[in-house]
């Protein structure tokens, strides 16, 4: 129902001489009509109206070739690229129907897929469980535990039967979801300590965090990465090598520690000083200060950063490319390098894409989730 | 004094000169190990890109097969690296690898500066212009003022900027980074003309556009691109390992041996050639430091040059490249293996 102002009806009594009353103004209408939504906000104004037809015009244009290219005239399944080729023919999800295994996989051995796929599912199901606030407590350091050294069994094998596969044939989600989960673990406290270690009393600690902090971030992800991979190698002797993944995940870690590391100082200075001198007054030491009353205060300040920061690593590790992983990104681009599915790269690029907002929303979802599970009692 | 070093370092030569079957660190390394390390493309289909099976694939990943067969006698025992090209001279430098094998050109810096000894090549490539026949254009000094996609940060760039200026044409470059969207625009009709390694043209010409007759490779090739696997400088013997594994492959074409076929020419050659190829007369796979069935393991188990050619890059796969310089030597090509004696 839309409501229109009238004026209240002592209002209409006054007099015309006295001073010019005000108006008490209505609350703006919150109509849950369509044709009343559609008239304040679509069409209130000769700009506003301009706009939405040439929205509608876009969409208009648009959206039915889309849907035709994605859904109708597609070729869903077929074994080789010629059911592509005839006219008419719109996306060719063929190319992901055929090439998915490589693309989820990269080069871990065929018949062994199954351990990447367990893998996976412990991962995920390591990070769901971690994500409910009534499994927070102590007993979660031990899933993890048992999550990670099960996956490293499963995807290394070598024991139980299972055949040894060296970790350079990791590849595809997997290997991002590693990279990332473990990433985002270790990133987490080494960015908290450099925070902390910023805004030490302590020379040396203050000055230590500071460099680090500060070279880390003076330098792009990718020329870490470049410099773990290319460089390190010249400096050691012939024939000693660090893994490439190891390099890799090392280069990632310091990368992000160094951006949680400000997101972090921004929660600590946000801070009133108050809540400092009350913990010196309750007599707590410097740990039990930061652990009970500063860390829990400051980082649920500073969700919305981390999480961006977490979303940016996600997508960053595409970037191990430069060392010859085959990260998700990486495992399309060269199955894609068949030339028989090369001229339906856009289908398989789609299929990526997918994949990468699955888990982008989850964590931005989880984040306001998160934002509003703590807020309790804060809220603002 | 000064003459005793002079007897000693000349005993020392004639010594190492006897025994010419010195292992290098390389071998030794590689064999103490018990695999192969090969720095290979990370995708570059027809030269070295995995199947849909993340096996490897590509006349580039038979030359570290070959190799494997030739030491161990088992073409598996090799580990591929896959290298992306600002990584491949580092790690082959670094010891991170043993051969590389990736699609590289051989050129005087690379050969000198860069510490590394380029083998034998076993793709001859060179750059050339892919054109639709509607533009009416025979060959390439007919392109001035012609619109022309390329890709970038590759010396592609260069050599198409280089030529057009020796040639006194007005050039108009699209340059694009991804190979997938080059292609895209060249079919999208964007450029009169696309340039790439021949291998290249010809296997988007085959695969890309809608209808390959419509579009012909302009016969000017305009730079040379012999793409070989290399070694570090400092271990000869190694050098010398991988150069004639090549060597054996390519002599194997010459002398008919094929991998079906080379059992029963083992038993009843009567070429010497052949037969010294194959380890039945005995000798050149000690002056290596290998197993006399060196090469007899190589083409049983990898083939030999055409067979890797026929299966990876040849008509009958989606590349269609034709032999061209990469035919024998006899048949109008630049494959010449020195004789194996």
């Amino acid at each position: 129902m839309s409501t229109e102002y009238k004026p209240h009806p002592e209002d209409a009594l006054s007099h015309v001489e006295e001073p010019a009353t005000v108006y008490p103004v209505n609350p703006p209408t919150k109509s849950l009509d369509l044709l009343g939504w559609a008239r304040s906000n679509l069409f209130g104004s000769i700009p506003n109206t301009i706009l939405t037809l040439v929205a509608l015009f876009l969409l208009v244009e648009t959206l039915p070739p889309l849907i035709n290219w994605a859904f109708i005239s597609s070729v869903w399944s077929s074994a080789t690229p010629d059911a592509c080729r005839a006219d008419g023919v719109g996306a060719c999800w063929a190319v992901v129907q055929n090439k998915y295994r490589f693309i989820l996989f990269g080069l871990y051995p065929y018949e062994e897929q199954w351990r990447p796929v367990v893998s996976t599912l412990l991962y995920i199901f390591a990070v769901a469980v971690s994500c409910n606030p009534r499994f927070w407590s102590r007993r979660l350091l031990v899933v993890w535990a048992v999550v990670v050294f099960g996956s490293g069994i499963l995807m290394w094998g070598g024991i139980l039967g299972l055949p040894y596969v060296e970790n350079e044939k990791w590849g595809g989600l997997p290997l991002t979801l590693m990279l990332s989960v473990l990433g985002i673990a270790l990133a987490f406290p080494l960015g908290i300590l450099a925070a902390l270690g910023r805004r030490s009393d302590l020379p040396v600690i203050r000055s230590v965090s500071v460099v680090y902090i500060e070279l880390v971030r003076g330098v792009p992800l990718i020329s870490v990465l470049f410099m773990a991979s290319v460089m390190i190698p010249l400096f050691l002797p012939e024939g000693v090598t660090i893994n490439k993944l190891l390099r890799a995940f090392i280069g990632i870690v310091l990368f992000t520690g160094a951006y949680i590391a400000e997101a972090v100082r921004g929660g600590l200075q946000a801070l009133p000083r108050g809540q400092y001198e009350a913990a010196d007054a309750l007599g707590l030491g410097y740990w039990q200060k930061t652990r009970l009353i500063i860390l829990p205060q400051a980082i649920r300040l500073v969700i919305p950063p981390l999480v961006n920061q977490f979303i940016s690593m996600f997508k960053d590790t595409s970037l191990v490319f430069i060392v010859g992983l085959f990260d998700l990104l990486n495992t399309v681009k060269t199955a894609l390098t068949d030339p028989l599915w090369r001229p339906y790269y856009v289908e398989a690029y789609v299929f990526t894409a997918l994949i990468y907002f699955l888990f982008c929303y989850f964590m931005a979802r989880y984040s306001q989730y998160l934002e509003r599970h703590l807020n309790t009692g804060v809220r603002r | 004094m000064k003459r005793f070093l002079l007897a000693a370092t000349a005993v020392a030569t004639v010594s190492f000169a006897a025994t010419s079957a010195f292992a290098g660190p390389t071998l030794d390394a590689v064999k103490k190990r018990g695999e192969v390390i090969c720095g290979v493309h990370t995708g570059l289909a027809g030269f070295s890109a995995p199947d849909e099976k993340g096996n490897w694939k590509g006349i580039d990943v038979d030359v570290c097969r070959a190799v494997a067969a030739a030491v161990f006698g088992d073409d598996k025992k090799v580990k591929f690296v896959p290298l992306s090209a600002q990584q491949r001279l580092t790690a082959l430098q670094s010891g991170e690898v043993d051969i590389l094998s990736r699609n590289t050109t051989w050129t005087l810096t690379r050969d000198t500066a860069n510490g590394l000894n380029f083998t034998t090549p076993n793709y001859y490539d060179g750059q050339g212009f892919l054109v639709t026949k509607k533009l009416g254009v025979k060959s390439a000094k007919e392109l001035n003022g012609a619109t022309v996609c390329v890709q970038t940060g590759t010396t592609t760039e260069q050599n198409l900027a280089d030529y057009f200026r020796a040639n006194n044409m007005k050039l108009n470059a699209v340059t694009i980074e991804k190979l997938e969207e080059v292609n895209a625009a060249y079919v999208a009709g964007r450029c009169d003309a696309y340039t790439s390694d021949a291998s290249q043209l010809a296997s988007i010409r085959a695969n890309d556009v809608p209808n390959p007759d419509d579009h012909i490779i302009l016969p000017e090739i305009i730079s040379k691109e012999p793409l070989a696997p290399s070694v570090r400088h400092g271990d000869d013997q190694w050098f010398d390992i991988v150069k004639w594994t090549q060597y054996a492959m390519i002599s194997g074409e010459e002398y008919g041996v094929t991998s079906a076929n080379v059992d029963d020419v083992a038993k009843t050659a009567t070429d010497p050639n052949v037969k010294r190829l194959l380890g039945v007369t005995p000798g050149m796979g000690a002056a290596l430091g290998l197993d006399e069935k060196w090469g007899y393991n190589i083409i049983k188990q990898v083939g030999n040059y055409a067979e890797t050619f026929e299966a990876n890059v040849g008509p009958k796969t989606p590349l269609k490249l034709e032999r061209g310089l990469n035919a024998q030597w006899n048949k109008g090509g630049l494959m010449y293996a020195p004789p194996v004696r």
